[in-house]
């Protein structure tokens, strides 16, 4: 056994037998902000065989704080974080393949990604994608580990295909709105905390124990010293659309999907969510009040103006990003603000 | 009353005796929440209806999206 990763294979549960299938593994981690970085760190670590890490945003001065393979020369030249993070975790562990790929993961991308793939680490930062990785998932029977934060609070929840509910029967509806780590700000140790129940459970899977999966939804604000865990098993739904008996995988089909559109002359991106929803204006301008930008609105629209851009919302959360030609900038710009 | 509430003792005021009140109370009920009461969960539809009596456990986790 490699000296290297002795210490984790002198660990009973994993064992030297455990260390040689975490070396045959390939896990695609999405997302390359702080729940990126920090799975795929443990994971190179670890000594996994491939890495595959996929995110479509630059290295900013403001990512430093909790966003743990980035140095300040990144955020100078604001380096891809795909490429960034490949760096980063090249030099620290040389025998993992890295693979990375700065790109907007919509369905014809995951349909390429997850081929092969043992795991998926969700670390995006919206329900759209996640509501993407759930049902790609589940046509391709990956087991994936949702994990969120924002603020002290953090939650996960390990979804294995045929087993355990999946994010759909979890949510019944895709939440909408509501406060983003660019609202209402967020401390490295929750993302550390929510981090380590994902590499956790993500060994297990790797070492093939499912035995000792957690098989609960598990939630904590460290600030508050609140911890909750909840054994969602009755949930799982044998009529939803992702995971029951006759799934369409619905997220997955054009109609459901967000579509964005560049406007021709006008330096504008329009985004149009997947399903209609009833903006709260008052909720969004409460959270989007301490950024220093400025809103006005009226009972149709909420335009935001933050910098060069300028961020238009209607009730039916339909969104204008002016001020961009760039979908995925335009997507990163609505996901921060607008949740 | 006093409930038990993510492992935790509280005290919450006696008009707020439905777990719909209660998700109130704490500034959840916008959000997408998962409730277990006792033990069991409980079904959306029937979080208004449901009442809370003193020493109730309940654990409730609500989802949130940044990463």
């Amino acid at each position: 056994m490699n000296e290297r990763y002795s210490r984790q294979a002198l660990f009973v549960p994993i064992g030297v037998e455990g260390q040689s299938k975490i070396r045959q593994k390939h896990v695609l981690v999405i997302g390359a902000g702080a729940l990126g970085t920090g799975s795929a760190e443990s994971l190179v670590r670890a000594g996994i065989g491939k890495l595959t890490i996929v995110d479509r945003d630059y290295v900013e001065w403001s990512n430093l704080q909790r966003q743990q393979l980035y140095c300040e020369e990144d955020a100078e030249k604001r380096i891809p974080k795909a490429v960034a993070a490949k760096n980063r975790l090249n030099a620290l562990n040389s025998d993992v393949i890295v693979k990375s790929l700065v790109s907007d993961v919509s369905v014809d991308e995951l349909e390429r990604l997850v081929c092969g793939v043992d795991l998926i680490v969700d670390a995006t930062d919206n329900f759209d994608t996640r509501m993407l990785i759930n049902d790609s998932a589940q046509k391709f029977k990956i087991p994936w580990i949702y994990g969120a934060c924002v603020g002290s609070y953090g939650i996960s929840f390990t979804v294995i295909p045929g087993v355990t509910p999946c994010l759909n029967c979890l949510l019944e509806t895709v939440p909408m709105g509501g406060m983003t780590c660019d609202t209402a700000g967020i401390i490295s140790p929750a993302v550390q905390t929510v981090v380590a129940h994902q590499m956790t459970e993500a060994l297990k899977i790797l070492v093939d124990d499912y035995a000792s999966l957690r098989n609960k939804i598990v939630s904590f604000d460290l600030w508050k010293n609140e911890h909750s865990s909840i054994n969602v098993a009755k949930l799982k739904n044998d009529c939803c659309l992702s995971c029951g008996k006759n799934p369409t995988y619905p997220h997955l089909s054009y109609s459901n999907r967000t579509k964005t559109a560049v406007l021709c002359g006008r330096d504008s991106v329009q985004i149009r969510p997947s399903m209609k929803h009833d903006r709260d204006f008052e909720e969004l301008e409460k959270n989007l009040l301490a950024q220093g930008g400025k809103i006005e609105r009226n009972p149709y629209l909420l335009s935001f103006t933050i910098g060069t851009h300028r961020l238009v919302v209607f009730k039916d959360g339909r969104a204008l990003i002016h001020g961009t030609k760039d979908i995925a900038e335009a997507k990163t710009l609505y996901h921060r603000y607008f949740g | 009353m006093e409930l038990i509430i993510n492992g935790e003792k509280i005290r919450i005021p006696e008009d707020e005796s439905t777990v719909a009140e209660l998700l109130q109370h704490f500034n959840l009920h916008h959000k997408v929440v998962i409730v277990e009461l006792n033990d069991e969960i409980l079904a959306k539809e029937n979080q208004s209806e449901t009442r809370l009596s003193n020493g109730d456990k309940v654990e409730i986790v609500h989802f949130v999206g940044g990463g």
